[in-house]
């Protein structure tokens, strides 16, 4: 089932243990970093400092394995697409021309645009750990919290916990509509023209959409009655005092963000690493 | 002592903003301190909008017009918030999987406290403290999807527990539960209010169920009035119950049958309090005048299983094993607690999932390689909830879309749903809007969408729950009157009183495992399978027994079939 794909599964490990704040946080500053700086020995960096984090937390290759197989596909996309719209854009940055071979005068492979195109690769490629280690190790609820802790509006960060909360059941529920609905005759399999089987899908979201609504009657009105929105603040059941490693977590997180921005202010003068002049 | 009363209405009444007649009118009620109440009514009686007003949802979330006055705790709720009076009233909704807010159950218990600001040191102390109450402390790191309907609602009653509320308002809280778990629901009520003294409001209308423990007062409410406010004794007794849509309890109306005049110093308000050496011999002598009328069923099968099973992985075996076989025309209950694989057959039958082993035969024919499409001309399904099947606004082409899909003409497509809107009763309506409709007749649209396909069996999942004993009675004689035409029917279902009544022929299923396949009355009848598939003794079984009948089975039989003679009569 497709809602298996963001199971939370609880293990024991340091990663887990940090709380869904710190968690936030380190993800928050060390995507920041690597977005910020051109400088492939940053971002090499990094990615191996969350390459460790991955292999810590323990988590399956099969739990990511779709997310990595769209990722690369991005990835090499992306990366040929670049080449074709911009194939001199790292001469433009760098300012120096190594040819490597000549295809014609505008496509002509450059050690530059080899460089800034890697250093971008190794960009996306670094914060792809970082987000999944950050969505499956932190459990949904904690989630939440820890948005509301960095300053999000309670209700908005609960908005988003209901619909992690509600999303298994809407699927669910979207299988069975539409069982029910290809009994009556409803054909959604390929053998269908695609406008048909579109028109059939729209056939199974109208009960949906019904149906969630009743649902949402229901749990906005369990929520008044517990008194919810009550307060300007409220306080979280799921969430995880910092503890001592929550705090080192953060010093680090926050070091890296700040030396990638030193590197890039005093030693760079510049968001790029230049290795030619 | 004086009691207080913490409840009070007087000349109340409400009108939705919606509506154009008010749904309460006239309302005088006081409710003391301490008192367990108990508000029965038919649907669309206004004894929820009753629920919602002692809760705050009204005005808060449903707006309309009030007059009159109500006091909750000696405040006027107009002058309250939902907020404050949340305070005051906890409330259990019927629902209990749709109101589960939090994600764990520790979570979903803490929720009001979450609201308050309390700390989380404070929070987790209680937290374990009510848990403990309910008996899921055990089980505070579970997800909803782990948890029985029991345990969802034994969930919800703590969440209300944690903020110390006064009373405690219950709206239907039977109406998802197995009888077994319903059972144990309304002992837990007790046991919480013999040990916190709150006052406890019951909205429901199994009234039979309900009574099982217990309840000072009886408040029976109709087309928005107070009709009656009583002890059960003195209801019981009383002719009040039938003429407003209500069930009276079986075993009451076993007594009528054997020409007792229940009187309330016989104590019928309870099966357990009856006075049963006053009428045993009323009993006796009726058992021994009526005949039992025996009958050879020599019909064709229609449906066969052999040997069925299924599983989703290895570990969790779904179906093991599952034979049966049903004859055509017949009209049958798949019973089970939930998990015990009900829905799973019916899926296999239909076709939407594959079996791993065994064989289905329809009249004697292979069934196992026919697609979904190809078993729909001859197996209907009809889901729980009309709201998860209607996707046209209008009924004609509501009921027209099985065909339409077909490529059925037009000309045909408009007889035979003429055809089918006759047989439902909905010919009048054949040009509205469904939105227009109640819930019972939306949920003879979505059978008449199955029905115009004509196939030879329909299978319905819980075709009355959540309907009062005036619906229930209607959808259950709609669907006798299929069945005479010939329609083979199958129900998925808990409710006791529908297999007996209407089913004479009951299949239990329990953890995956076939444990009863026999006459409805012998299975409810049967201690072992009850116990196996959570199903209760009938209490007619329980007063049989208790009247010192020897065969109490065929006292169950016997009640059934003149039942059923009597219901024929009154129409």
């Amino acid at each position: 089932m497709k809602s298996k794909l963001f199971d939370y599964v609880e293990r024991d490990n340091l990663v887990f243990h940090l709380s869904g704040v710190t968690k936030l946080i380190c993800f928050i500053c060390l995507t920041f970093s690597v977005m910020f700086s051109y400088d492939i020995r940053v971002i090499l960096s990094v990615m191996i400092l969350s390459l460790i984090f991955f292999k810590v937390s323990g988590l399956e290759w099969k739990q990511i394995k779709l997310m990595v197989i769209y990722v690369i596909v991005f990835l090499l996309i992306n990366f040929v697409l670049t080449f074709i719209f911009s194939p001199q854009y790292g001469v433009e940055i760098y300012g120096t021309k190594h040819e490597i071979y000549r295809f014609n005068s505008r496509y002509t492979i450059t050690l530059e645009q080899l460089l800034y195109q890697i250093t971008k690769l190794t960009k996306y490629a670094s914060v792809v750990p970082l987000g999944l280690i950050f969505l499956l190790t932190t459990n949904p609820s904690e989630l939440a919290a820890s948005m509301n802790r960095i300053g999000l509006n309670y209700k908005a960060a609960y908005a988003l916990s209901l619909t992690l909360r509600y999303f298994p059941d809407l699927i669910r529920n979207y299988q069975d509509i539409s069982l029910a609905q290809q009994s009556r005759g409803l054909d959604l399999s390929k053998k269908e023209k695609l406008g048909v089987r579109i028109k059939n899908i729209m056939n199974i979201c109208v009960p949906l959409i019904f149906s969630t609504l009743d649902r949402i009657e229901l749990i906005s009105n369990a929520m008044d009655l517990r008194g919810f929105g009550k307060h300007k603040k409220r306080t979280w059941y799921a969430s995880k005092r910092l503890k001592r490693q929550d705090y080192i977590a953060i010093l680090i997180a926050v070091f890296v963000l700040v030396g990638s921005i030193c590197i890039s202010v005093f030693i760079n003068r510049s968001r790029f690493y230049n290795p030619f002049i | 002592m004086e009691k207080r009363p913490i409840i009070e209405f007087k000349s109340f009444g409400f009108q939705y903003f919606s509506q154009a007649e008010p749904t309460l009118e006239d309302i005088n009620l006081t409710i003391y301190e301490g008192e367990k109440i108990l508000i029965v009514g038919p649907s669309g009686s206004g004894k929820s909008t009753l629920g919602n007003c002692i809760n705050g949802l009204i005005p808060f979330a449903y707006k309309g017009e009030i007059k009159g006055s109500l006091e909750v705790a000696g405040v006027n709720t107009q002058q309250m918030n939902i907020f404050e009076l949340s305070k005051k009233v906890g409330t259990v909704l019927q629902d209990s999987d749709g109101q589960f807010i939090g994600l764990t159950v520790g979570e979903d218990i803490a929720f009001a406290l979450e609201n308050d600001c309390v700390s989380l040191n404070d929070m987790k102390d209680k937290v374990a403290k009510v848990s403990a109450m309910v008996d899921m402390n055990h089980l505070l790191n579970a997800s909803p999807f782990e948890l029985s309907g029991g345990q969802k609602q034994r969930v919800s009653l703590a969440g209300i527990m944690v903020d110390d509320v006064e009373i405690l308002l219950f709206d239907e809280p039977l109406a998802n539960l197995d009888p077994v778990t319903g059972k144990k629901a309304i002992e837990l009520i007790d046991e919480i209010q013999k040990e916190t003294n709150k006052t406890v409001v019951i909205i429901e209308h199994r009234l039979e169920d309900v009574l099982h423990k217990r309840v000072d007062r009886v408040i029976v409410v109709n087309e928005g009035r107070i009709v009656a406010d009583m002890t059960p004794d003195e209801l019981i007794s009383s002719d009040i119950l039938t003429g407003y849509g209500i069930r009276e309890p079986l075993y009451a109306t076993a007594l009528k049958y054997a020409g007792v005049k229940l009187q309330p110093d016989m104590k019928p308000g309870m099966l357990s309090s009856l006075l049963v050496d006053k009428v045993a011999h009323n009993l006796v002598n009726w058992n021994e005048k009526q005949l039992v009328e025996e009958s050879i069923d020599t019909r064709p099968d229609i449906l066969t299983c052999e040997n069925l099973c299924f599983q989703y992985n290895k570990r969790r075996r779904i179906l093991q094993n599952i034979n049966f076989r049903i004859k055509e025309g017949e009209m049958v209950s798949i019973v089970g607690t939930n998990g015990a694989g009900k829905s799973t057959l019916a899926k296999l039958i239909c076709g939407f999932l594959k079996e791993d082993e065994g064989k289905i035969y329809f009249q004697g024919e292979i069934f196992s390689d026919k697609t979904i499409k190809e078993r729909s001309k001859l197996i209907g399904f009809v889901m729980q909830n009309p709201n998860q099947m209607i996707s046209k606004s209008m009924i004609y082409d509501e009921i027209a879309l099985g065909l339409r899909i077909r490529g059925v003409l037009e000309k045909e497509i408009e007889e035979r749903v003429d055809k089918v809107l006759k047989i439902c009763g909905l010919s009048p309506f054949k040009k509205w809007p469904i939105s227009a409709l109640s819930y019972g007749q939306k949920k003879r649209v979505t059978i008449a969408s199955v029905l115009v396909l004509d196939p030879k069996i329909i299978i319905l999942d819980e075709p009355t729950a959540g309907q009062d004993f005036h619906h229930y009675t209607e959808i259950m004689e709609f669907l006798k009157e299929l069945n005479k035409k010939g329609v083979t029917i199958l129900l998925i279902t808990h409710d006791m009183h529908l297999m007996l009544e209407y089913t004479p022929h009951a299949i239990v299923l329990a953890n995956g495992v076939k444990v009863g396949d026999s006459s409805a009355v012998d299975i409810l009848t049967n201690e072992e399978i009850a116990r196996q598939a959570n199903l209760k003794i009938t209490s007619l079984y329980e007063i049989a027994k208790m009247a010192g009948i020897y065969d109490a089975t065929s006292f169950v039989s016997k009640f059934i079939q003149h039942d059923r003679k009597e219901l024929a009569y009154e129409k």
